[in-house]
């Protein structure tokens, strides 16, 4: 018989309020096998560990049940106590009377019944509880972060310093992301590229940072620790050992395609840098426009290479490597507004999104750097900014705020009124939302001192009349339906996230929330972690942000990676499966339901009479396998058990709780 | 192709005019509209509230009385009733059971409901109208006028999109003539304040036929007998050439041949009787 020890919490009067702790001492005293009964107020203070403990060595007691909040809280805590007192920490169950029990029931009448019964089988499942020791696992010491913005950029730098070894893998051609095609960033107005290169140079430069531009992740398997990455390298048809990044092959290549830097509002060649401060500075051939690719001839840029780098016949390549940590940095995308019939978007040249007017001001962009209308080459007298386009439209768009429109377009407003003193701006907007250092002080400058004029209201139509749009809306302060004849059109649209994060997230074992942004694992106190271990996010792709707030959480991603990266060892998982290979029958349904490919089948040898047979069941790989259950609870012959949560365990605790109602 | 017809109140008076043409136009196009027998009122405005249910008992028999074969109207607001009457007994299933009840009859919903202008765009198709088309309308500069009932509210009528639609204009292209794209085609044109605020619906009515001018516009054609009459009998005389409102059936009916002459001679004479009332 076993010597339980049961403990209850009152939270306070999270559980007291609703459990009656004196019937429910009295109840748990006569479980099965209990010989010692506590409660406490706060049992996850040091006091209340204390008790534990204390009771432990004083009763001699070897299973211990905590009746506290959920085991996602504070499992961890009454493990470790257990174990100071000489106790297994997995001789020990937490029954959840907290989340599961008094936080849904509505008076002490429900919940003393219901914590009565989750004590007690948790008391039935505890007796069968068995000592286990979670196996140590070795950190390959480096680590992969996914996305070259400055997400990506500055989590690299960071974890680059600490002392280990950094891939930094981006889809396009070059490093830089989104913060590359700003002109100026505010609330200080300091341009965008003097900022961001140098940063792009040191992580290139940098000795443990090793760039792989113009690559895909393909495959991430493992754990953490131990994450087996396969990353396909896509063919440039450039070499970029030979290359010099001269600019030869782009000036003299013929062929033209719509530039994804500049938002597609200037071409570029089909061979090709997207930018002039590129890192890598080696182009890329696109072979969908390439006339040698499309049509068999031209040739143009391999004749004129001085280095001969060009090498039409580049495959893709898939790269395999070992990383202990993975940090995700993936960015946004920008919302098509075309959606929104009203506005127009799409069917006239001045009608812009926000990142499409901000390429006009810079002098590399389309226009180079002049702001002017891209119907007729004029300067705009007036232009008017929509808010909200596609943010916080539960009908139409995406219920939540993009958090970085009010103030992109207060920024625009300032450097339109500083580049075309006559031009007068006007903004439509819901709320202005300006929280952060500097940025109430940055837009009300903007109203007050560049003449920027806010409306509060909305817009219902734009429509071309001569040479004018007609933007017709309503300022719901005068209460007044007001006609503006604007020259260009700025839509602030929504900050997305990109389309395929789900497909990524699905690759590398982490979800998504209803946006398509990665799910942090808590909101508030693991903003950076995943509830996969090892993968860290970073930046807007967990949700929109600025630039400060991005830097901040990619630090706070490459400390967390670096943690784990400095550990000699992991502690891996206790819970994991084993096969009853006797009554196993090999029909390895569990190999197709393992998530971690920690299953595999084997061939052993049995005496079968007076000779041998051979035959086929499964193996689970302790080092791989996560505890999650699912070939347990999938096997046919029940010969999976999960260590922890065996079937008898699982029986005992369904008994406990149907048997003795 | 057959479908049951319901004409509603105006289409038999004021708008006769759309019916005449639409039933020409129908049987040269070999579309067959089979009248409803003993029909009654569409219910003429939607209700307000959801559980009006008193205002959706004639409608609810309309719908049932085409027996799921797919029904068909020619005015907007009596399609705006109908379609959204059966969109309720589609979704909620207590105000469909007391309204069934009550009219002892059957119905859960079935049958399509379509403008007729639906059965052009999706059942004909409109490259197939530009082929039936016998004199197109050729250099002819028309301008659509949606108004509000075929639109709105859009997850329930399921016409098109309400801010930025293209039936009308897929349908004037089809007609051979020069589509010009006004600004307030989705404009309201005043409704029923040309009874109570005449100066309210003059003051749009102004705007909608300023905007198609200055786009170009020579005639305007509408789906709906109330922004028709708002169109014509609102408008400011201010001297220029007026922009001349039709339904779109009279124009389908002028391209496909159909009594041109006599067609627009009862126009001319309906404009000027509602100008000598004014």
């Amino acid at each position: 018989m076993p010597r339980t020890g049961v403990f209850l919490c009152h939270c306070g009067s999270n559980i007291a309020g609703t459990v009656n702790i004196d019937q429910t001492i009295e109840a748990s005293r006569n479980f099965p096998g209990v010989v010692h009964v506590d409660e406490y107020r706060y049992l996850c203070s040091e006091m209340g560990q204390d008790i534990i403990k204390k009771a432990i060595e004083d009763n001699n007691l070897d299973r211990v049940v905590v009746g506290t909040c959920s085991p996602r809280m504070h499992e961890n805590t009454f493990r470790k106590a257990a174990a100071e007192a000489g106790l297994n920490p997995y001789l020990l169950e937490v029954a959840n009377i907290r989340e599961h029990c008094s936080w849904v029931h509505k008076d002490m009448e429900e919940g003393t019944p219901k914590a009565i019964a989750l004590l007690r089988a948790a008391a039935a499942k505890v007796a069968l509880n068995e000592a286990l020791e979670a196996p140590k696992l070795e950190v390959e010491k480096r680590a992969l972060v996914i996305g070259g913005g400055i997400a990506g950029i500055q989590a690299a730098l960071d974890i680059a310093e600490a002392g280990y070894p950094v891939d930094i893998v981006e889809r396009e051609p070059s490093i830089g992301g989104r913060m590359a095609q700003l002109e100026k960033t505010f609330p200080t107005l300091d341009c965008s590229a003097c900022i961001l290169t140098p940063k792009m140079v040191e992580a290139a430069q940098h000795p443990n940072i090793n760039l792989i531009t113009y690559a895909e992740v393909e495959e991430v398997n493992g754990f953490v620790g131990q994450f087996d990455v396969k990353i396909k390298q896509k063919a440039r048809y450039v070499d970029p050992v030979k290359c010099t990044g001269c600019g030869i092959c782009w000036e003299k290549c013929p062929a033209k395609a719509p530039s994804e830097f500049e938002m597609g509002l200037a071409k570029r060649k089909s061979i090709y840098v997207p930018f002039a401060q590129a890192v890598p500075m080696v182009p890329v051939i696109d072979k969908e426009t390439c006339l040698y690719f499309r049509k068999g001839r031209c040739q143009i840029c391999e004749k004129e290479c001085p280095p001969q780098a060009i090498d039409y016949e580049q495959q893709d390549e898939i790269i395999e490597r070992r990383y202990g940590a993975i940090v995700v940095a993936t960015g946004f995308d920008q919302m098509d507004p075309s959606i929104y019939g009203e506005y127009g978007y799409g069917q006239h040249p001045d009608i812009l999104t926000g990142l499409e007017f901000e390429r006009l001001f810079n002098a590399s962009g389309p226009t180079g750097g002049k702001v002017v209308r891209l119907s007729d080459g004029k300067p705009p007298k007036k232009v008017v900014f929509i808010q909200c386009v596609g943010s916080r439209d539960k009908a139409r768009g995406m219920n939540y705020c993009s958090k970085i429109c009010c103030m992109f377009t207060a920024k625009q407003a300032i450097l339109l009124k500083e580049k075309l003193p006559d031009a007068k701006s006007y903004v439509f907007y819901i709320d202005v939302r300006t929280a952060g250092k500097g940025y109430e002080e940055f837009q009300r400058r903007a109203a007050e001192e560049y003449d920027v004029a806010y409306l509060r209201g909305q817009v219902g139509k734009i429509f071309p009349e001569g040479d004018h749009l007609v933007v017709h809306g309503v300022d719901s302060l005068s209460g007044k339906v007001v006609d503006i004849k604007a020259d260009m059109v700025v839509l602030s649209a929504a900050s997305i996230a990109r389309a395929d994060a789900p497909e990524l997230g699905r690759k590398i074992g982490i979800n998504t929330d209803s946006y398509n942004f990665f799910n942090e694992a808590h909101p508030k106190l693991k903003p950076v972690e995943t509830h996969t271990a090892g993968i860290f996010i970073a930046g807007a792709c967990q949700t929109p942000k600025d630039i400060p707030d991005t830097v901040a959480q990619a630090s706070a991603a490459a400390v967390k990676a670096v943690g784990l990266l400095s550990k000699e060892m992991l502690q891996g998982e206790a819970c994991t499966a084993e096969v009853d290979e006797a009554e196993c029958s090999g029909c390895l349904h569990c190999v197709a339901v393992c998530p971690y490919t920690a299953i595999d089948a084997k061939e052993i040898e049995e005496r079968y009479g007076d000779g041998t047979l051979k035959r086929t069941v499964a193996e689970v790989n302790p080092a791989l396998c996560q505890g999650c259950g699912s070939c347990s609870a999938i096997c046919r012959s029940g010969s999976i058990n999960q260590k922890g949560f065996s079937n008898e365990q699982i029986l005992a605790e369904v008994d406990a709780i149907c048997l003795q109602r | 192709m057959r479908y049951r017809y319901f004409p509603g109140c105006t289409l038999k008076g004021q708008a006769k005019n759309m019916e005449n043409t639409t039933m020409a136009a129908a049987s040269a196009l070999g579309i067959e509209l089979v009248e409803l027998e003993e029909w009654q009122c569409c219910g003429a405005v939607y209700p307000l509230y959801e559980d009006e249910l008193i205002s959706l008992l004639s409608p609810v028999r309309t719908l049932a009385a085409a027996e799921g074969e797919p029904l068909v109207s020619l005015c907007a607001a009596c399609h705006h009733v109908l379609k959204r009457a059966q969109e309720l007994m589609q979704r909620n299933e207590e105000a469909r059971d007391k309204v069934t009840d009550y009219l002892e009859i059957e119905y859960k919903g079935e049958g399509r409901v379509l403008h007729f202008l639906e059965v052009l765009r999706d059942d004909l198709g409109f490259d197939k109208l530009a082929e039936m088309i016998k004199k197109p309308l050729e250099g002819k500069k028309v301008a659509a006028y949606y108004g509000c009932l075929l639109l709105r509210p859009s997850k329930v009528m399921q016409f098109d999109d309400p801010e930025n639609p293209t039936i009308m204009e897929d349908f004037i292209k089809a007609l051979g003539a020069e589509v010009v794209k006004s600004p307030y085609r989705t404009e309201c044109c005043g409704a029923y304040l040309s009874v109570t605020e005449e100066g309210v619906a003059r003051d749009t009515v102004a705007k909608i036929l300023q905007s198609a001018r200055n786009a170009g516009a020579e005639a305007l054609i509408t789906a709906c007998p109330l922004c028709r009459y708002n169109l014509e009998n609102c408008a400011a005389d201010d001297g220029k050439e007026p922009v001349q409102v039709y339904y779109f059936s009279e124009l389908l009916a002028e391209a496909l041949g159909l009594q041109y002459k006599q067609l627009m001679a009862e126009a001319k004479e309906r404009r000027r009787v509602a100008s000598d009332s004014k």
